[in-house]
């Protein structure tokens, strides 16, 4: 007694073939274009805001190629598929945006990408000259041209300054810390006084004070892992623990539940700040803190944390005109443009000297020239050497060893043993 | 019912039968490879996914453990050095220890807990009954990542819910429950309870519910108490039901890994100290977001593997031995 009727049958021959058509068309298909030919569409990988929805339609009338602009929201979901189109050889944009730790791990396998070099020529003239630098791979070609930093400064308070009895003007808050010493001293004057937490915590201070110190950080110039003997290093440790010695931070890790309601809380009064960051302290303080909160300097001078390059990747299939469109989008008229869309601070140097950025004010900041004060900060940056894991080492290396000092569950010996072991670990590649 | 009665039939001429029809060869042979094949053929599609997806991704997984395996570089063939490697690996058996420790933590109340609630479940003049069984299975039923945000927040340091209340019994100061080993087990492991123990004490319902009542009355009349009758005659009785758990929840506790990364706010390192970091966060930390130890992460997938096999089997023993039939 056979179950299959010839009416059961019939189907499901039909459905193999269907599957099989399918699979085969799903195969055969291939946008095989004419090598060297105009290429009709080209995308562009971004993740968060960059501000590039207008410039890419003013390319697309002036060049006639369409474009499409791809945005993912978050970092840690952009880095992912970024991984996944470049292990499988597949997927990724013709320009493609890397932030700097990204950019920093690819290096160590240049060969994804394209040397913008010979197809856009020498801008090294053209952007802040650590920036620029910071774009070329270790085998000499340039992986990236510079979109925008990070810069940084503080963000403080006023209202919970003048509790203090400090002042709360810019200008004589930038000069209440020019040195790291002079942080600590109002860190323990406020601390008197209201007996809460100036800082958040600590680690931003040891990147802060890596970057001002400059030259070889956790590689030398071989690339070999340096973390033990680097004296930036030494001096970043030095004085983070200072910092955490002298009490006046709240002990909360960045990025935590607790960092981001004692915005709202106000269990530190000051953090530090690039310029990303002033969207999100604005966000975790919430409308009602608006106007309270202000910028100042940095203590050392300048710093900088996070900022991208556009890079293309050695899948694509149109790199020349790829490269074009990322020449287009990091030259200074894009940049101001793209700034005063949505805020990254440029680093091309004619973009800096753009009254458009220099007069540029940040209402929820008390009116802050907020385009001033971090042009300024960013550059005072020294040449700096960051090699390729230089972002893995910092944030699970360093940092974890400084917070476990700060939360006293470490000596400092022993935190600056686990510290070292960590940088090996996280450091090879 | 009676026969309708059925007129004679009509008169007719009898008409042969039909010779039967003499199915032909091929017939016959497709016939015996339908009966023969088409049981396989039933059960394939579910062979077919797991080779694909099962079965195939494990047998890459064990390739690439062979080599230093960069995602977006190069393999070169290296043996077993990634396993050497990993025995010798002090983070590896700190997430190791740091696994089985909060799997005894969680799992063990969490049994006895839902043994007891099957218990109460499972009495005979207990009103609202689905209502309570309801009530107990709802926490497994919320996702794992809002349940892991929430209880960060009532675990936080400076504000959280748990601090303050035990600032009422008189633990003034605040704990920072993930900066330390043993208080970010108990967190981690609290967690774990809340959603697993109504899921388990179900099934232990279920399985109680199995056992004939007339055990019971035979054991009152023999004279036993409540607790001899729970120890000799429904523990044994519930022997495969805690082989099931026993094994289903090993393989669940060992493999801990939502939980434990957000309740660290999403890194993966587990702590400042890798204090609550899991063999599964370990493992994730070197294959996928670290993207030149992927190899040596592939390794840590078969040995975790291997772990879940070799604890499972121990509970088996343990069970066994000391359930007796």
């Amino acid at each position: 007694m056979g179950v299959t009727t010839r009416r059961l049958r019939v189907v499901a021959a039909a459905s193999t073939a269907a599957l099989l058509a399918f699979g085969a068309a799903a195969c055969g298909e291939s946008d095989e274009p004419a090598s060297g030919g105009k290429p009709e569409k080209l995308v562009v990988d971004t993740f968060s805001e960059f501000g590039y929805d207008e410039l890419v339609k003013q390319y697309e009338q002036q060049t006639g190629i369409k474009i499409e602009l791809r945005k993912t929201g978050n970092l840690n979901d952009y880095r992912p598929k970024l991984v996944r189109y470049l292990a499988t050889g597949k997927g990724a944009g013709d320009v493609v945006a890397l932030e700097e730790g990204i950019l920093n791990e690819f290096k160590a396998n240049p060969a994804n990408w394209v040397d913008l070099k010979p197809l856009v020529g020498d801008h090294s003239k053209d952007y802040l000259a650590w920036k620029y630098e910071l774009g070329i791979a270790p085998d000499g070609r340039l992986m990236g041209l510079p979109t925008d930093v990070g810069s940084l400064a503080v963000c403080y308070r006023r209202d919970l300054f003048e509790a203090a009895g400090l002042p709360t003007e810019r200008d004589e808050v930038s000069k209440l810390w020019p040195t790291w010493d002079d942080l600590i001293e109002v860190g323990q004057r406020y601390r008197q006084a209201t007996g809460q937490a100036l800082l958040d915590s600590v680690t931003t201070v040891a990147s802060a004070v890596m970057f001002q110190a400059g030259g070889d950080l956790f590689y030398d110039k071989e690339n070999n892992i340096i973390a033990d003997s680097s004296p930036a290093v030494k001096q970043a440790w030095d004085t983070s623990l200072k910092i955490a010695d002298a009490g006046i931070t709240a002990k909360v890790r960045t990025w935590s539940k607790e960092w981001e309601a004692g915005f709202k809380n106000g269990s530190f009064a000051a953090t530090f700040c690039p310029s990303w960051m002033l969207g999100i302290v604005e966000q975790n303080s919430g409308p009602e803190n608006a106007g309270k909160w202000d910028v100042a300097a940095v203590p050392g001078g300048g710093g900088n944390w996070g900022g991208s390059w556009l890079a293309v990747p050695a899948q694509s299939k149109y790199p020349e005109e790829a490269a074009k469109l990322a020449e287009f989008l990091t030259n200074a008229s894009s940049q101001i443009a793209a700034f005063k869309l949505k805020g990254p601070l440029p680093t091309n140097l004619e973009a800096l000297q753009h009254p458009d950025f220099l007069n540029y004010t940040n209402p929820y900041f008390n009116n802050a020239p907020t385009g001033k004060i971090f042009g300024e900060s960013v550059s005072k940056i020294q040449p700096i050497h960051l090699g390729p894991k230089h972002q893995a080492v910092k944030e699970r290396a360093l940092e974890p060893a400084l917070q476990a000092y700060e939360g006293g569950q470490l000596s400092a010996d022993a935190a600056w043993e686990q510290f070292l072991k960590d940088a090996e670990i996280q450091g090879a590649f | 019912m009676s026969l309708s009665a059925t007129t004679a039939p009509p008169a007719s001429p009898p008409t042969k039968p039909a010779p039967p029809r003499v199915p032909g060869r091929l017939s016959i042979r497709l016939s015996r490879l339908d009966v023969k094949a088409s049981p396989y053929l039933y059960i394939a599609p579910f062979f077919v996914i797991f080779a694909i997806f099962g079965l195939y991704p494990m047998l890459r997984t064990a390739w690439m453990s062979l080599h230093d395996w960069d995602l977006i570089g190069d393999h070169t063939f290296i043996g077993l050095d990634n396993y050497a490697a990993l025995l010798r690996d002090e983070y590896f058996w700190r997430a190791v220890v740091n696994t089985l420790g909060m799997f005894v933590l969680a799992t063990v109340p969490q049994l006895l807990l839902a043994l007891w609630l099957a218990s109460l479940l499972n009495r005979p003049r207990l009103r609202a009954r689905t209502f309570f069984r309801l009530v107990v299975f709802i926490p497994n039923v919320t996702s794992v990542a809002a349940v892991a945000i929430v209880f960060g927040m009532l675990f936080a340091r400076d504000f959280g819910v748990v601090n303050w209340a035990l600032e009422f019994i008189g633990v003034r100061e605040h704990i920072d429950w993930d900066a330390y080993r043993w208080s970010s087990w108990i967190a981690l492991s609290i967690m774990v309870d809340w959603r697993w123990t109504g899921y388990n004490a179900l099934i232990f319902l279920a399985g109680m519910q199995a056992i004939p009542r007339d055990l019971y009355e035979s054991a009152a009349l023999d004279g036993a108490g409540p607790w001899r009758q729970f120890w000799s005659v429904t523990l044994p009785m519930l022997r495969p039901t805690l082989f099931f758990v026993v094994i289903v929840s090993t393989i669940g506790g060992l493999q801990l890994f939502t939980e434990p990364l957000v309740f660290n706010s999403g890194n993966i390192l587990g702590g400042t100290q890798r204090q609550f970091q899991t063999v599964a966060m370990y493992m994730y930390e070197k294959a996928i977001e670290n993207t030149h130890t992927a190899g040596y992460g592939a390794a840590v997938s078969w040995v975790l593997f291997v772990m879940i096999i070799l604890v499972s089997l121990v509970n088996v023993l343990l069970i066994r031995r000391s359930v007796r039939s």
